[in-house]
């Protein structure tokens, strides 16, 4: 009933007759620079095509279920930042809208705008990072210097609010670590300024480009049904022509009160997610754009740090959607300060399986490019 | 679909279901036995249509011996959402496998296998996913020790 991974990747036997050819496994991963972190790819080959892939995970598996059920509400934001790295403001925000909504913990009005400003923010962060590692991937090493030079504009601006440059822990239940920092507008603004013709650069530079052109479309083409069925969610679901897009459905934060497009593919191919998760990037500088000058005055925090936040017994869940796709937090309280067990559904976890479904019959130069239009961290499926 | 014609609706498909207390969304519990059928009507009745499957964990209840088994489901065409649980003995803890109904369900049910040894049956392929393969014990169990652990603070 229970078979190991030996079970599974033991060669066919040799067939016989001078001419035959024999499939065989090769290791991509847990070391290959295009898998972006540690993460391993059994694949089955007949020659240059690929019969069938295999994730391996589990190499950074930190056990954050496990140290979640000994720490405090509070604590467990910082665990959230270690997820999904590029999205830890979107992975704080999801802790603290579970825990709000369970502690029935009301907002003010500049909480939500605030954190839905920062949440935008780093949804472009994150892209602009993609993009360029998308472009290494694919053998053009300008974007990756271009991505993270327009990145490290808006991480000086996180930096001077929240004081960190990555895990920035800063949305907590209850509000927020700091209120933002006075020169937090005026930046903003001049960011939006300086991205807005940036933007059009990337797509000449890269989208225009025959020859990614040529690697992506028509590449890992990922039917709707099969993607829903997969769990895919984010700029994967929604290049397969689903328009699944948690901000419109359950609006949470302000998203209700913003005026937004959700970018649909059609083809559900690797074109089509870099194509979305360029126009995602347009969407959220207009989201910006829209609340920067409106964010409203009140305070910043409204549970006092001291306070070890009670959670009254029951089953809960909530979800946003980050850079990547749905995060769920599934918390079962038992009234105390601590979970007692605390379950994470993260997007690269559900995402990544789609590719078992996306690479069998393509070749391997053909996979590095799915696994960048997939936009996976590794940290955020091995928890 | 709003809850209670939800609920009215799933009583029709499968009578032997009752309400989940304590939830945040309407959950419903299902004897293992019926399970398979359940799921499976879930997804294909055209008037629910739960499509994705977004999340399948489990609870060890440990002082009342039994593990809970939840599964979140929503639908994306008609937006409604559900939780349905099932409780299973903690020494005999074998499960149906939903994973031809869901693909994901093959991942999430490997997962839940690896942490707490939670046996599905008619799983294609039923190993350890994010620990090796010759790790002893089911970490997210309650009463699992190693010599690593860090304890929980009083």
């Amino acid at each position: 009933m229970v078979s190991t991974l030996e079970d599974r990747v033991r060669p066919p036997a040799a067939a016989g007759g001078p001419l035959s050819t024999q499939e065989f496994f090769i290791n991509m991963g847990p070391q290959h620079p295009s898998t972006h972190g540690v993460l391993r790819l059994v694949l089955k080959l007949d020659g240059e095509t690929v019969r069938e892939v295999i994730p391996v995970l589990g190499y950074i598996h930190r056990g954050i279920e496990k140290i979640g059920e000994h720490q405090t509400y509070r604590q467990f934001v910082h665990l959230s930042d270690r997820l999904d790295y590029l999205s830890a403001l979107m992975n704080n925000w999801a802790v603290s809208l579970t825990v709000e909504k369970a502690a029935k913990i009301e907002l003010n009005d500049r909480i939500q705008v605030i954190r839905t400003i920062m949440a935008e923010l780093q949804r472009i962060q994150s892209h602009q990072l993609w993009w360029g590692v998308l472009g290494m991937d694919l053998g053009a090493f300008t974007p990756f210097l271009y991505g993270f030079r327009d990145r490290e504009v808006l991480t000086d601006v996180f930096e001077e609010t929240m004081g960190a440059r990555l895990t920035m822990n800063y949305i907590q239940p209850g509000g927020l670590m700091q209120d933002i920092h006075p020169n937090f507008v005026e930046r903003v603004k001049s960011f939006l300024k300086y991205f807005k013709p940036k933007l059009a650069e990337y797509e000449e530079l890269l989208g225009g480009n025959v020859i990614l052109q040529e690697r992506l479309r028509k590449v890992g083409r990922l039917e709707a049904k099969t993607a829903v069925s997969m769990g895919a969610t984010g700029p994967v679901l929604r290049a397969s022509g689903v328009a699944h897009d948690l901000r419109k459905k359950e609006p949470y934060g302000v998203y209700s009160k913003v005026a937004f497009d959700v970018p649909v593919g059609t083809m559900g191919d690797c074109w089509d997610r870099y194509w979305v998760r360029i126009e995602e990037m347009r969407q959220s500088m207009r989201i910006v754009e829209q609340l920067i000058d409106n964010i409203p005055a009140g305070k910043h925090l409204l549970v006092k740090p001291a306070i070890v936040i009670k959670v009254p017994q029951g089953l809960y869940y909530g979800q946003v959607e980050t850079a990547r796709g749905i995060l769920g937090i599934f918390v079962v309280a038992d009234g105390t300060g601590y979970p007692y067990r605390i379950h994470l559904r993260t997007p690269n976890f559900n995402n990544l399986w789609s590719i078992t479904a996306i690479a069998p019959g393509l070749r391997v130069a053909d996979l590095v490019a799915i696994l960048s239009s997939l936009d996976i961290v590794v940290p955020d499926i091995d928890r | 679909m709003d809850n209670e014609k939800l609920l009215a609706a799933l009583k029709t498909l499968e009578p032997q279901i009752s309400v989940r207390e304590n939830a945040d969304r309407l959950a419903v519990t299902v004897p293992c036995e019926r399970l398979g059928a359940f799921m499976s009507k879930l997804k294909l009745e055209n008037a629910l249509r739960f499509d994705i499957l977004y999340a399948h964990t489990a609870i060890d209840w440990v002082a009342e011996n039994r593990f809970e088994l939840i599964y979140i489901l929503s639908s994306l065409e008609h937006g409604h959402s559900l939780m349905v649980c099932v409780s299973i003995p903690r020494d005999a803890p074998v499960a149906p496998s939903v994973s031809s109904i869901w693909r994901i369900a093959e991942w999430q049910e490997r997962e839940v296998y690896d942490m707490f040894g939670v046996l599905y049956r008619d799983h294609p392929d039923l190993r350890r996913l994010l620990l090796e393969d010759d790790w002893q014990g089911f970490p997210l169990r309650k009463d699992y020790k190693d010599d690593f652990m860090l304890e929980k603070p009083q």
